[in-house]
Order: structure tokens, then sequence, then C-alpha cells
């Protein structure tokens, strides 16, 4: 009889560790536009090219190639810019409030923003977004959200929207479409799906998305949303952004090795989609076909980005401890804001000079931004909300129990 | 407050002998006549109208996207259940039973509960979670729990049991107008009639029962509201659902002058009421047939310590479900009967 081998158990590795350099081979890519774009209608079995592949628009060179690339003006493009671009420069005020201790605690997307600036000029407003923590791109893109606002609610201060009651960027804003943020991860996606189906309940126009990272696609959560989309047709996008890291764990831990995350909507019966994440026109071209599809009642759209996650997991977190210092360096699809901005310069309808104009013009709102929220109060002065507005909005109408726990704080 | 039934001019509510499966029926098709924005979904709900019946011919009457099947996901049933609350829908969410409810708790415990708070206001969700609880049905360990105190130890979910039929109306009428999220538990051994605990004897149906003339409209049981079952002087018994009539049963037997008390919302409640009571009879026994330890017992005895700690002549005594799983062909070894309620009311006077 044949020897048969010792068992051996599987646990995958990143392809770099701190001092090393990591091996990008493992990501796979695809010309940019050699992938066809279906017809919207197409069932979710038939997406196995788009979701095993990289749908890509914008090309090496910068030029926006296939059968992908969007009818975007120059005007919208220097709206897509100037949002990734507002959203970075936030994020680097706030990354610097956090260390001056003025936040408890902040998230950047640094190198993500393309996702959520691109999505939000694909949908409509009325449209409701049931993002993670790493969205802030979808406020930033709009006008209607005061900047220093955000700010309050990142300082928890007086004029904090939400009280204090939440950490820094879990944020809400019913108006501007942004359901409440849970850090309990992959809560939000099942929610959508009711929303969704709420709204075709109602034979409404309103459609639903939802963000979730690579990591949190394993919890039980995630695999609910994808069967009950799939089951009721939700006029739904499920957006899934592998970044390659939640925390120090790489995306093979969730399940990414040797696949896609966007095969997975297909076996779910869900068309899908992998897409350049990193590039604001691909992300606005897959969400427009995604929004027609769920406008259409064609169903739900998995939408897996590929990206990098730049920065550190939070203010908390340390990636040098686990992954080389220089990979986003190295990362073959590059900086959306970088693209983009040749992209444009290539068109004629950018320059140098231009941006940096931009920056400052954006450096001098976050500032200004800053100082307005600040004059409401930070973490450092104690200008908190009041200790007794806890027991409010824990019910529709404050029970008796509670009216007495808030006579014995005193308050 | 509760409302009174909805009448013809001058003329009292017409009422109807009902079941409390009938009663449930009846109160989900009031509301989703009243209210085009009160669907109700579950496993097995739609088409067969529920494993119990209690959804029986709303997909027929409303149409298959108002009263639907969901797939066997306790946690998408309650997730999208949320989330059609957060868009103005009031779902109405059928778990088969109470012992399935567990995938579900992040989005019950995290979620649900905390959604106003955490959006100060801008987003809640007005769901309710119905589920059959409790045992006397030879269901075992997977059928026959009842896990209210779990939900009471969250802030900002309501948590009721009805008792009868009446009260199983109009408490789910209130709980489905409620906009905070509501745990609906229903005692299934009273489903199909009232039950004393007295298992080896013939079951009576509810149409012998007053309790069952249930009036054919809206009407509302308040929510944070008990009802005296039956008044009396000697000792308060503090109960709901199914140990309700087990009480009544042990009193009756043993000729305690006892008031029994039906909490009918479980947290948060109608303290007033026992307060009064327990003042008044100067000693209490609380009876569940969850299991003791941490059990709701142990909420209702500080309660009682708290408020009526100069009042009491004896100590409070707790009859519940054994600190085991439930089993099966022990049911009624586990089951707190009106022997053993018996025994705590004579004890209590005897101290």
């Amino acid at each position: 009889m044949r020897k048969q081998p010792a068992l051996q158990l599987h646990v995958p590795e990143p392809p770099g560790r701190p001092g090393g350099k990591t091996d990008f081979s493992y990501l796979k890519t695809s010309p940019a536009g050699a992938i066809a774009r279906p017809p919207t209608d197409v069932l979710g079995a038939n997406t196995m090219e788009t979701a095993a592949n990289l749908v890509r628009v914008l090309d090496d060179q910068h030029q926006a190639v296939g059968p992908w690339a969007p009818k975007l003006n120059p005007k919208q493009l220097r709206q897509g810019l100037r949002a990734m671009l507002r959203t970075r420069v936030f994020d680097a005020r706030m990354l610097m409030a956090q260390r001056q201790r003025k936040l408890s605690f902040y998230m950047q997307c640094l190198g993500e923003e393309a996702m959520a600036c691109g999505q939000a000029l694909a949908l409509q407003d009325g449209d409701m977004h049931f993002a993670y923590y790493r969205q802030q791109g979808l406020l930033l893109s709009r006008d209607d959200v005061p900047m220093w606002e955000m700010m309050c609610q990142l300082m928890s201060n007086e004029r904090d929207p939400i009280k204090g009651r939440q950490l820094p960027v879990l944020y809400s804003y019913r108006d501007a479409g942004f359901f409440s943020v849970s850090a309990n991860l992959a809560t939000q996606t099942i929610q959508a799906v009711g929303w969704a189906m709420a709204s075709a309940i109602k034979g409404d126009t309103r459609i639903a998305t939802t963000w979730i990272g690579d990591g949190s696609t394993a919890e039980n959560d995630f695999h609910a949303a994808l069967t009950f989309a799939h089951v009721y047709r939700a006029p739904i996008i499920i957006n899934v952004v592998n970044n390659q890291w939640a925390i120090s764990t790489f995306q093979s831990i969730a399940g990414g090795e040797s696949t896609t995350f966007a095969q997975r909507g297909v076996g779910y019966g869900i068309a899908s989609l992998r897409v350049d994440g990193n590039d604001l026109l691909a992300v606005y071209a897959a969400s427009r076909w995604a929004a027609e599809r769920a406008r259409c009642n064609h169903g739900p759209t998995v939408i897996e980005w590929i990206s990098y996650r730049a920065s550190a997991h939070s203010t908390s977190d340390d990636p040098s401890k686990y992954r080389p210092a220089d990979d986003w360096d190295h990362f073959p699809l590059g900086d959306p804001i970088a693209r983009l901005k040749q992209h444009l310069i290539q068109l004629g309808e950018w320059s140098d000079e231009r941006h940096e104009t931009l920056k400052k013009e954006l450096e001098e709102e976050v500032l200004a931004a800053q100082r307005k929220a600040e004059s409401y109060g930070s973490l450092l002065d104690g200008r908190l909300p009041s200790a007794a507005t806890i027991f409010e909005d824990v019910y529709e109408t404050m029970p008796p129990h509670l009216h007495a726990q808030r006579q014995q704080m005193g308050i | 407050m509760g409302t009174a039934p909805e009448t013809q001019a001058g003329t009292p509510a017409k009422t109807t002998s009902m079941s409390m499966i009938q009663a449930l029926n009846s109160a989900l098709d009031v509301m989703m006549a009243r209210d085009e924005n009160v669907v109700t979904f579950g496993e097995d709900v739609g088409y067969f109208g529920g494993v119990f019946r209690v959804t029986a011919g709303l997909q027929e009457k409303y149409g298959k996207t108002r009263c639907f099947d969901t797939p066997i996901s306790e946690l998408g049933i309650v997730g999208i259940g949320l989330g059609m609350g957060a868009y103005g829908l009031r779902p109405v969410a059928e778990i088969q039973f109470a012992d399935y409810v567990y995938p579900a708790f992040d989005q019950i415990a995290s979620e649900a509960a905390r959604l106003r708070f955490r959006s100060a206001g801008q987003f809640w969700a007005p769901i309710t979670i119905r589920m059959p609880s409790g045992g006397g049905i030879y269901g075992g360990q997977t059928h026959s729990q009842s896990p209210e105190a779990l939900f009471t130890h969250i802030s900002g979910i309501r948590t009721v049991m009805p008792s009868n039929p009446y009260d199983a109306k109009g408490l789910l009428i209130a709980s489905i107008e409620n906009n905070d999220p509501v745990i609906f538990l229903e005692p299934k051994r009273l489903y199909n009639g009232p039950f004393d605990g007295h298992h080896d004897r013939p079951v009576v149906p509810w149409s012998r029962h007053e309790l069952s003339q249930v009036p054919e409209g809206h009407y509302t049981v308040p929510l944070e509201s008990a009802a005296i079952f039956r008044p009396g002087n000697a000792v308060t018994v503090l109960t709901y659902g199914t140990m309700v009539w087990v009480a009544e049963c042990a009193a009756r037997e043993t000729g305690v002058d006892a008031e029994v008390i039906d909490l009918r919302s479980i947290w948060p409640l109608d303290l007033d009421t026992i307060v009064s009571s327990v003042q008044k009879t100067g000693h209490c026994v609380i009876v569940h047939e969850a299991t003791r330890t941490s059990g709701f017992g142990a909420e209702l005895a500080a309660l009682v310590q708290e408020h009526c700690f100069y009042h009491l002549e004896a100590p409070i005594e707790r009859v519940t479900g054994w600190d085991t799983p439930y089993p099966h062909a022990q049911e009624w070894a586990y089951f707190p009967g009106p022997a053993r309620v018996g025994a705590a009311l004579t004890r209590v006077l005897e101290a």
C-alpha cells in the first residue's frame, strides 16, 4: 500500500511582511478595456467573466479605454477629482487633530477615495447608503453636509449631531441618505437589503447601497444579505471593498486566496463585477451599471473593488508591525487621485498649477471648518453634550425607570 | 394608554370567541388593513400561514409583497426588518420558535435596540418580533425555551408576553403601533386554550373562557400596564404568560387569597401595580417558566426589595424552571406546575 502523506493545515500568509517586499503578482489584473460590458439585465450566473477578472477603464497611460469607459464630461471629472482631494485633505487634517488629542480616534480612507466619491457621482438623492466607517467620501462629495458639523461629530462636542454617542467617524446623516454607521461590522448589509426590499414593496424608485470590507465578508450577515438580495431581487448595490487588509489580517484569511470576492456573488446567483477601485472612471461606470440594474428591477449587483488601504487601519493601529512600509508605492493600481489628475491633464482639462491651487483652496476650507467646529468645543476642553442626554432616544418616550435613573445621576 | 374597541356609534364593539392564534391573526389582519406599511414575514409565514397558523390567510388577502416566506435565517429576518423599519414600514417578523432567535441576537441587541440612540433619533426600527415561547408541548430543549430575561437586559427594546386572546390581540396591535423594537413572546401552550399546569387533564379550549371574547376590530392593550388577573389580599404573585393560569390554579387549589398580577409587558413594566399590591399583601411569590438564575424573577425580586422592603413580612419566593436545559421526556418534572407554586404560596404565609 502506498504511504499516505501526513495532512497539513494551510494557514494563508500575506505576500509580504515587514523588512521584505510585497509580491503583488497574486493580484490578478486584466488589461484596461479587456473585459466586456454585459447588458444590465444579465443573469448572475452569466457574470463569471466580470467577477473573475478585472474591469478597468484608465490604462497605464491614463487613457480611458474599452466598453466600460463612461461618458463623463470634464466638469464631472473635475468634480470627482475635487471630492477625492477634499476627502484626502480632510483626512490628513483630522489625523493631525487626533494626534493633538482633539479627537479620541480617527480612520482615514487614504488611497480609497475613488470608490465612495465615484459612486456618489453615479447615484441619486433619495438613495440610501449603508456604509461602514471608511466611506466618508460619500459625505464629503456632497455640498449639503456641512464639513464643520462632521468635525463636531469627530470631536464629540456640543454641536455633535449625534450627541457624543458614537465613536468618531460613525456618522449618521439621514437627509443625505447616509445610514447610521455601526462598528460591529457587516450588520448594515442585511439591513440595506431590507431597506431596498421596502422600497420595492412600496413601488418607490429609490435604491439602496451597502459597503463592506473584504475582512468582514466572513460574517454571517453578509451571507444573509446575499441570499435575501438574490431571493427578492432587491434593488441594491453590494460594494465589497477589497483593500487587502483587515487591521493586520490579509484578505486571504477572509477567503480571498485563489478566488475573488466577486465570484461569491455569482455563487448566490447575483450579477457580480470585480473592478479597479482606484480608478474613478471605472467606479462610476460600474456603479451606473449596477444602479441601472437595480432601478430596472433586474436585481442586486455585487461589486468587488480592488484597492489598497494605504493608511493604518485607524489611529490605534501601526501597520509597520505586519506589512512592508512601502507597499502602497508598489501597488499595481496606484493612487486614484494621481491617476485621475493625469487623465485630466492629458485631456487638456487640468494642470499641476490648477491642482495645487485646488489643494490650497481645500486646505483653507478644511482649516476654516475646523476653526468653526473647535469653537463648539473638543475633547480637550470638555464641552460635550450633557450627560443627562444619554437617557434620551433609548426609547421613543422615556420610560419611568430611565426618568428615575436620570434623577439618580443628579444632572 | 390603551384604546377602546372601535364601535359603530352607540353600539358596543362586536366580539367573537377566538383562540390566541385567531386573536393574533386578527391583530395582524386589522393592522394590515389599516396601515399599508405593515408587512409580515418569516419562515413558512406566507402561503402556508405559519407553522402555528398565526399568519393564515394574510398572503391571500394582502398579497405576497406584504406577507411572505423568508429564507431560514433569523439574522436575515430581523436584519431586513430593521432596514424596512428604517425605510418607514412597520415590519412584523416571525421567529418560528423563540429557541431559534439566537442567530439574530446581534441584530436585535446591537442594532435594533440602539439605532435610535446611536443616530440621536434620525433612524429607528419600529419592528415587532413575534416568537412562540415556553414549553408544555413536548418540544424538548429546542422548542420550549423562555428567553425573555435576555431581552430585558438590553436597553432600547420592549419585551411583551400575553396570557390570553384578548390581551394578545390588544398587545400585538399596541406593539405594532409602537415605534420601539418589541419582542413579542407568545406562550405557545396557551395558543389553543388556557393551561393551568395539570397536563394530565383534558385540554380546555379558549371558547369556554370569557377572555376569548375578542373585539373584531381595532383596540389596544397599553404597553407598560400590568393586569390584576385575580384579586387577593394575602400574597402577591408576579407572573406572566402561561404561569398566570398556573398561579391562579395554585391559589384556587390551596385556598390562599393570592393576588395574581399578569405583567403583560415584562420590560419596561408597570411598577406601580406591583408595588401597591405587595405593599397591600406583604408577601410576594414570583413565578416564571424560564430557568431560575439571572431569570427575570431576580430583577422582580430586586425591585420588590427596593420598593417594598418595609412592607414585606416574609422572604420573597421564586418558583421557576430548574437551571437545566428544557428536557423532552421529563418535561413535567421541569415545568413549575400548580403543586410547586401552591407549596410556595403556603410557605410564604407560614414564614
